[in-house]
């Protein structure tokens, strides 16, 4: 028999997104809850091992107007990539001699795109994120390397990418670990001086960005500003981060990873 | 003796020191195999017990696995050795002492007199000679009672730590996951909430609310905001109403580092929160959380195994006569447990070497979404875990916590043990909960009144968007 909640007890529900007066059997959850706890565990897991389609990425952002490369990590396999991080963060023997051969102008910006923990993510936010902020660099008269699709990376083979490339600063947009509230949560973590063995304190990070989040539109502007950042001081990281609270109280999303 | 060795068919494993032995003696996990201090084979891991099963545990006293110069854990594990505690097992070897913990003479006394004569090396060692069994049948002989506001670890009790996180750490959202848990039951261990943001305002805000509502309604309870250790002292220095300190912690000096902690810290707060006094039955005011893979994942580990190295945070623990130790198991990720085996035999593992040290021991039974388990391998864990004794366990609203975005044990599943094995909540609390009509005489849920006390709380809290920031 069903323990009867009375309507203040059920408004509680109103006040957090945490799984609260829940309809029970007993003490354990009732039916409804459970399948509704599962159906949102089901989005992550599929999002985790969703196969996200490279060659249909690289051709929505071509038909933006920008070239586009493919590369891949040493992780060969998403059994791999999660067993081993350090192979995530490292790109597949001879990939740097390719990107080298790209590098051309002094470029200000390369931006990664890698699956991540989430392709679902990339899969529904990095176009439209890209769009945006090409958009927005094009305006503040930005150079941008080619865009680089890395498959099973981590946000740190965005140091390896942007020095094959000769790039100022590198943005890494990456699929976050998928929650039971967001299964296609997208990041965007910055790098001034991408080099290989750089540490996470060195870097920026806007998380959250999807539809229901932080939308791809406002996070362009956002990263824009944080770009514009550190190209003028040099640097990103923690110091960035001090720095942008001083001009702006508050700035949504700005974390210092 | 240069080096363990032992000869299996036509073939001689050795192993060079201790640590290499217990690194490979310990089952395969994935944490392991990212160190690269994993066997090689099926084979040389059985050889590497054997090997260990012959090791004299006085060894262990001779041939630290860190150097004492070089670190400050090693130093207390040694500085603090009980000779006259270890006395009863000083002639035994691991496989011996194996045969000794399993006998029938083994009972909790025995086991609580041998606790200051044991190292975390020994503990470990031996662990890793046991099957889950083992580990639950001698760990089920070990109660350690602590004490603050109520009692937690006494016979027949499992005790749950209420996390009512928040993702911005709204107060009203919080307090509301805070009522959902007590009228299920939940929270006599500690309400404990990971702040978002780590900083002093916040802590003392968040402090002051669950202070609040304990005198309310007179809650046998003890609180806690699990920021840094430095936070709770300032907030201490700042007369915010600090009940206990929480500080995660790690099994070697560099890794404590990496926490931006080292003894002297603790030992400053731990002297703070006791002056303060505001343990009504008991002072004990720490609570420590720790898990495996902790040191290698701040590249600290020395070479050393990740189950090795974890029972050596428990050294650090036991210096603190803490309240509450929870060792978070799957919360790190499948790099270092790779799936609900893997999670269940660390789980296991941590609760059997934290009791024989004398410790306190809980555990946040819990996975990420890129691990290869579900809320199926929780069930088993926490099934497993409280028949070994394990003193308390996480109630996480829905078993999903939305802001660490990682998914535990919840309410619900903490009722569902306390009815499957008979267990009870912290006496204290007990008659609470059955004087505030949420639970009956047999600890069975009622159906909220109308008229519960605890809803007259749940109306005066403002509209979410009134009060967020």
């Amino acid at each position: 028999m069903n323990r009867e909640l009375p309507p203040a007890y059920r408004r509680l529900r109103e006040l957090t997104n945490a799984r609260i007066a829940l309809d029970t059997a007993g003490s354990s959850l009732g039916t409804r809850e459970l399948l509704a706890f599962q159906y949102d565990w089901a989005r992550a897991r599929d999002a985790v091992y969703y196969e996200l389609d490279f060659d249909a990425l690289k051709a929505r952002i071509e038909e933006l107007g920008y070239a586009c490369a493919q590369v891949a990590s040493a992780a060969g396999s998403r059994e791999v990539y999660l067993r081993r991080p350090d192979l995530g963060r490292q790109l597949a023997e001879g990939e740097s001699q390719r990107l080298e051969a790209m590098e051309g102008a002094s470029w200000d910006v390369s931006i990664v795109v890698t699956d991540g923990l989430s392709g679902l993510a990339v899969a529904e936010n990095a176009v439209p994120l890209i769009k945006a902020f090409g958009r927005l660099a094009a305006g503040e008269g930005l150079s941008l390397a080619p865009i680089v699709l890395a498959r099973q990376g981590r946000v740190a083979i965005g140091d390896p990418i942007g020095a094959s490339l000769g790039a100022k600063l590198v943005v890494v947009l990456i699929g976050e670990r998928p929650g039971l509230s967001a299964a296609d949560s997208l990041g965007a973590y910055l790098t001034y001086g991408p080099r290989p063995g750089m540490t996470d304190a060195e870097r920026n990070c806007l998380s959250n960005i999807r539809d229901g989040g932080q939308a791809p539109e406002m996070a362009a502007n956002t990263m824009m500003y944080l770009v514009k950042g550190a190209l003028r001081l040099g640097l990103t990281g923690v110091s960035l981060k001090d720095e942008s609270q001083l001009l702006e109280q508050d700035e949504p999303g700005i974390e210092g990873y | 003796m240069k080096g363990y060795s032992v000869d299996l068919g036509s073939r001689r494993y050795t192993f060079p020191d201790l640590a290499t032995l217990l690194a490979r003696a310990s089952p395969l996990r994935s944490g392991d195999q990212l160190a690269g201090v994993t066997a090689g084979s099926a084979e040389e891991r059985v050889a590497a017990r054997m090997a260990l099963a012959d090791v004299p545990l006085a060894r262990f006293l001779e041939e630290p696995i860190i150097p004492y110069d070089e670190d400050e854990v090693t130093r207390l594990i040694m500085d603090r050795h009980d000779t006259e505690a270890f006395r009863p097992i000083a002639h035994m070897t691991v496989g011996e002492w194996r045969d000794w913990l399993l006998g029938y003479d083994a009972d909790g006394e025995a086991l609580a007199r041998l606790s200051p004569g044991l190292t975390p090396e020994m503990v470990a060692a031996v662990s890793k000679l046991m099957r889950n069994q083992d580990l639950i049948l001698v760990a089920s002989r070990i109660r350690v009672q602590t004490r603050f506001r109520n009692t937690i670890g006494g016979e027949g009790r499992l005790s749950s730590r209420l996390q009512p996180n928040h993702p911005t750490d709204d107060p009203t959202g919080i307090a509301a996951s805070i009522l959902d848990g007590l009228l299920n039951g939940c929270g006599d261990a500690t309400v404990g909430i990971n702040p978002a943001t780590d900083n002093v305002q916040s802590y003392i805000a968040l402090t002051q609310l669950m202070d609040d509502l304990r005198q309310a309604y007179a809650i046998p309870m003890q609180s806690c905001v699990l920021a840094h250790v430095t936070t709770a002292i300032e907030a201490m220095k700042r007369n915010a109403p600090v009940d206990l300190i929480f500080q995660s912690i790690a099994g070697t000096e560099a890794a404590n580092s990496a926490f931006g902690i080292d003894l002297a810290l603790l030992r400053e707060a731990h002297e703070a929160a006791l002056e303060l006094g505001r343990g009504s039955i008991g002072q004990n005011v720490m609570y420590f959380e720790t898990g495996q893979g902790s040191a290698l994942s701040a590249d600290a580990h020395h070479g050393i195994d990740q189950q090795t190295c974890e029972a050596r945070a428990y050294a650090v623990a036991r210096e603190f006569d803490p309240l509450l130790v929870n060792t978070v198991v799957g919360f790190i990720g499948p790099e270092y447990l790779m799936d609900g085996k893997q999670i269940t035999r660390a789980g296991l593992e941590d609760h059997f070497c934290g009791k024989l040290m004398g410790l306190p021991m809980g555990c946040d039974v819990c996975y990420t979404n890129h691990a290869e388990a579900d809320q199926d391998d929780m069930d088993g864990l926490l099934t497993l875990l409280s028949t070994a004794g394990c003193q308390f366990v996480m109630g996480v609203p829905g078993a999903d916590d939305i802001m660490l975005g990682y998914q535990s044990t919840s309410f619900h599943d903490v009722n569902y043990i306390r009815q499957l094995l008979g267990k009870r909540p912290a006496p204290e609390f007990e008659q609470w909960l059955q004087a505030m009509g949420v639970f009956d005489a047999q600890d069975r849920l009622l159906s909220p009144a109308h008229d519960q006390k605890l809803l007259e709380h749940a109306r005066q809290l403002p509209a979410a968007m009134e009060t967020s920031t």
